[in-house]
């Protein structure tokens, strides 16, 4: 039984960073039809931002490891969220016209520059990453069952949606995100100015992403530059599992693709681990394209 | 936006442990994006404000004008016999190593033409190509260890089983589309080499399959004489792949993948069924990477599947990206400087990945086309204007 | 009395909750030309779709004339299939396949008219070869017939606009068909490519033998066209009959300008 609610928790805080990556991938899908494939990349940069902040204040410094973490955390988004605007003006904006091959090809190519960029500027090695986040005495009983980092990413987690779809229902630049991501043109015409609005989709798309980089790095203890690709990928699928351009969707295909791999992992072979997602995506989009909460998008012919 | 460009900078600077600052860095990397940004633009404006520049029929450009000069007659044979004297004295004329490394370029010509089937004439973006020429290299690997099987049988077998794979990854794809089908494929690029790696029973796992043997030539050869003679092998190789997709333009299914590729609801008004359209694409495209598995079986005698992974299939990619989809003049060159660059240019090893990326992006926004694009065959049609 | 070669049968097609086609009747016979017309959003195009097999039914049992007049039930076919069986069309946003020329336009319209395959592809046998330079011969008479010989070996995208409009139905005749389907083929034009449209639509008609459905918005061109007419909105049969009878029928007055 014991086992069982392990690897319950263990689904679920795998599900929360996949979704916190899955959501800008759905969103910036949502916006101007395009699976980013960089995403993961900024993902990888928050966690790296946020170790090498967090680590050169941790030296030089003596704040307490609690602002070190705010400031670490602080400055991830930051930093993701400049990358990922300046992503999109360098590599995507050109291409809005251009035919989907295209711009994939240019995504890969950006998700290569990032990697790699990263990997020349710092070291392929696996950096150790010093948690941050202090032990909660109140959890000291149940530590078996739920760590101190589980609870924080699952509560961060549960957060950062419900500030994301009150965004979203509520705000106006809600409301700009929803309409440019219905019909383009339309939403020019009624005076949204269409380029903001993607630029801000991939900040906070980006955003999301550091933090669950972030806490990622605090929960594993070590991180290295080609982690964004393999949760990327996993993150895509999960967001597509939901239904791409549907933020509930990215949740709940998040949550579904961390169990399984969990469950999986604990009760088959742990060997295996990475299939599960490929094989979950195959299964999806051969059964049901639009996804567990998606629209079935109908050409005009 | 130039200013975000600085800000990122400080990120390269410090390390964990130990705090180094670099601030040198800094410096450079400030001049060095503020020149990039401003020719960024420039060449961006150039690019939005001046199309019908480059038209592919111009006959000014100089470019152009060469590939009409090796179109006349009296220019192309002669050259073609000197290219054909220099290929085939290549082996001799030069040290040993180099003769291995051509190869292996041969061998990448051979699978971009091979990918260039299903992305620049189907249309299909394929993210998962090494997986066909690991079914290639393995099956001469699994065949050799378990019932002796020598080269010449494993290489038709290599094609076949490329084929089949081909239609086995091509079924379950039908109905995507472009960014799903990419992702899919790249899915099952990743799943093969997974399972490969872990049905240890069957395939060896990570440790892979050893002392494959290289093919004899009625004796057995010296390691010197057996690399040869795969130099020659894979020229036969890319002249008979450059033959079937020649023909291939020219001929019904091969209009009929473009039009699939151009648009496919009116490819499929027209009668063109899609579903086996894109299977033979496929399949079409996937025998040239089973093939090379075997070739590449045979050259290094040890394959394992840690040689198959995405890089190998986006380098590829890029090879057939950066030299002109649907162009074969274009795909060879392609093949060419994503091989031989890191070789000859050994100090930017390190570089090699993020060059290509930056290649990527560079070409899809500047120059979709490639290096050398495609130009379309002209039908010499009697023009009476009746 | 000539046979139908197109029988729509209490057609219905419903997407999510809208019924966007309502229980349609429809027939054409061989040799008819016959016009579908309706406001925007009538569900026209959808009709077309639908006999095409762009989509399926709903409800109700489209059927063609098969080439030895038996009854073919179309419904859930693929339009590939479809094609081969006599139904060719033409689409309301051109779709040419324009960085390919016009002559390379028609020859693959050629496309369920022809047999080789991958081997004849690569082997190039005598059948093969014949094949080909049919094809070649043929679709530029195909391109004569349309006034569109100057242009073979120009880019489609190229062409002025009413070339393209003509292409698109060049193409379509390529794949001998009984029955072109034309959606909206004087969308764009002038009064004088207007008429050479209703010129050069009577002329294939009578040379070709052929059957024309069409949707069209321009009036002149469809009384002047069309021998009979269904008129169709909201989804609903609301007339047919001889272009003067609709012109005077009330119902599509109304429809069309308002109370």
């Amino acid at each position: 039984m014991k086992y069982f609610l392990q690897l319950v928790l263990a689904g679920l805080t795998k599900g929360s960073i996949y979704a916190l990556i899955a959501l800008g991938y759905t969103m910036v899908y949502g916006i101007i039809k395009l699976i980013n494939f960089a995403h993961g990349e900024i993902y990888m940069i928050g966690a790296f931002t946020a170790l090498i902040v967090g680590g050169a204040l941790q030296i030089t410094t003596g704040l307490s490891p609690l602002t070190i973490l705010a400031i670490s955390l602080a400055a991830a988004i930051f930093f993701s969220s400049g990358y990922g605007v300046t992503m999109e003006k360098i590599a995507y904006k050109p291409l809005r016209n251009a035919p989907r091959l295209t711009a994939l090809i240019s995504a890969i190519g950006m998700s290569l520059i990032l990697q790699n960029y990263v990997l020349l500027a710092q070291t392929s090695d696996f950096l150790p990453f010093r948690s941050m986040i202090p032990n909660f005495p109140f959890l000291t009983p149940g530590k078996s069952l739920v760590t101190t980092t589980q609870l924080v990413i699952l509560i961060t987690t549960v957060v950062v949606m419900v500030i994301l779809t009150l965004l979203i229902k509520f705000t106006r630049t809600g409301k700009a995100m929803r309409a440019t991501s219905q019909d383009k043109v339309m939403a020019q015409l009624v005076g949204i100015d269409i380029n903001k609005v993607i630029t801000f989709t991939f900040a906070v798309g980006s955003a999301t992403a550091a933090i669950g980089g972030v806490l990622i790095a605090n929960h594993t203890g070590q991180i290295n530059f080609y982690i964004g690709f393999l949760a990327g990928i996993k993150a895509f699928v999960a967001a597509v599992l939901g239904g791409i351009g549907s933020i509930p969707g990215a949740v709940l295909g998040s949550l579904v693709l961390g169990m399984t791999e969990s469950f999986g992992a604990g009760y088959i072979s742990s060997a295996y681990e990475d299939v599960f997602a490929f094989i979950i995506l195959i299964l999806i989009l051969i059964f049901k394209p639009s996804g567990l909460l998606g629209r079935n998008e109908i050409e005009k012919v | 936006m130039i200013l975000t460009f600085p800000i990122m900078v400080i990120k390269v600077n410090s390390y964990e442990g130990v705090v180094l600052w670099r601030w040198k860095n800094l410096m450079w990397i400030g001049i060095g994006t503020f020149f990039l940004s401003w020719l960024w633009r420039f060449l961006l404006d150039r690019k939005e404000n001046g199309p019908g520049e480059s038209k592919p029929d111009a006959d000014r450009d100089g470019k152009f004008s060469l590939r009409k000069a090796l179109g006349e007659r009296k220019v192309k044979i002669p050259t073609l016999a000197v290219l054909a004297i220099l290929v085939l004295a290549f082996p001799f004329m030069v040290k040993f190593y180099q003769v291995g490394i051509m190869t292996s370029a041969l061998m990448f010509v051979i699978l971009g033409l091979g990918l260039n089937i299903v992305i620049g004439y189907g249309g299909l973006l394929h993210l998962g190509y090494a997986a066909f020429y690991a079914m290639g290299a393995y099956t001469y690997g699994l065949m050799y260890l378990y019932w002796g099987l020598p080269f010449w049988a494993a290489l038709p077998l290599g094609a076949v089983s490329g084929a089949v794979f081909g239609i086995v990854i091509g079924v379950p794809v039908l109905r995507l589309r472009g960014d799903y089908l990419a992702i899919v494929t790249l899915a099952f690029g990743e799943i093969s080499r997974l399972l490969l790696e872990n049905m240890s029973g069957f395939t060896k796992g990570p440790e892979g399959i050893a002392q494959i043997p290289r093919p004899g030539f009625f004796v057995k050869l010296s390691l010197q004489g057996a690399t040869t003679y795969l130099f020659y092998i894979c020229i036969v190789l890319v002249l008979f792949a450059i033959f079937v997709i020649r023909r291939l333009e020219d001929s019904r299914i091969g209009r009929a993948l473009e039009a699939m590729k151009e648009d496919d609801i009116a490819a499929q008004s027209m009668g063109i069924d899609l579903a086996k359209t894109k299977l033979i694409t496929f399949a079409l495209g996937a025998v040239w990477a089973g093939m090379v598995g075997v070739v590449l079986a045979a050259k290094t005698t040890y394959i394992n599947p840690g040689s198959f992974t995405l890089m190998e299939s986006v380098m590829i990619l890029v090879a057939v990206v950066l030299g002109g989809t649907g162009s074969i003049p274009g795909v060879i060159l392609g093949a060419f400087l994503v091989t031989l660059i890191p070789e000859y240019f050994r100090a930017l090893a390190d570089y090699r990945m993020l060059m290509f990326g930056v290649a990527l992006v560079v070409m899809s926004i500047f120059r979709p086309q490639g290096i050398i694009p495609r130009v379309r065959k002209r039908y010499l049609v009697g023009e009476d204007k009746s | 009395m000539s046979r139908t070669i197109l029988d729509i049968n209490d057609f219905s097609m419903v997407f999510g909750g809208l019924r966007a086609v309502d229980h349609v009747d429809m027939h054409i016979d061989e040799g008819e030309i016959v016009a579908l017309i309706g406001p925007n959003g009538a569900g026209k195009t959808t009709l077309f779709n639908c006999v095409t097999g762009v989509y399926t039914p709903s409800e109700g049992n489209i059927t063609v004339a098969g080439p030895n007049s038996e009854i073919i039930r179309t419904n859930g076919k693929k339009p590939n299939k479809i094609t081969e069986l006599g139904l060719a069309r033409t689409f309301q946003n051109i779709r040419l396949f324009s960085s390919m020329t016009a002559l390379e336009n028609v020859m693959i319209g050629r496309h369920p008219k022809l047999k080789a395959g991958i081997f004849g592809a690569i082997f190039r046998d005598k059948k093969t070869r014949d094949e080909e330079e049919r094809v070649i011969v043929d679709s530029l008479k195909i391109l004569k017939k349309l006034n569109l010989a100057k242009y073979a070996n120009e880019p489609a995208s190229s062409l002025p606009y009413g070339a393209q409009r003509r292409l698109e139905i060049a193409r379509a005749m390529a794949t001998e068909p009984k029955l072109l389907l034309l959606d909206e083929p004087a969308a764009g034009m002038n009064p004088q490519e207007t008429k050479e449209l209703d010129d050069t639509i009577k002329r294939i008609r009578d040379e070709e033998g052929l059957t024309i459905l069409l949707i069209e918005h321009d009036m002149s061109l469809v009384m002047s066209l069309s021998e009979r007419i269904y008129v169709l909105d909201y989804g609903k049969l609301i007339a047919e009959g001889s272009p003067d009878v609709v012109k005077a029928d009330p119902a599509v007055i109304k429809a069309y300008l308002g109370e």
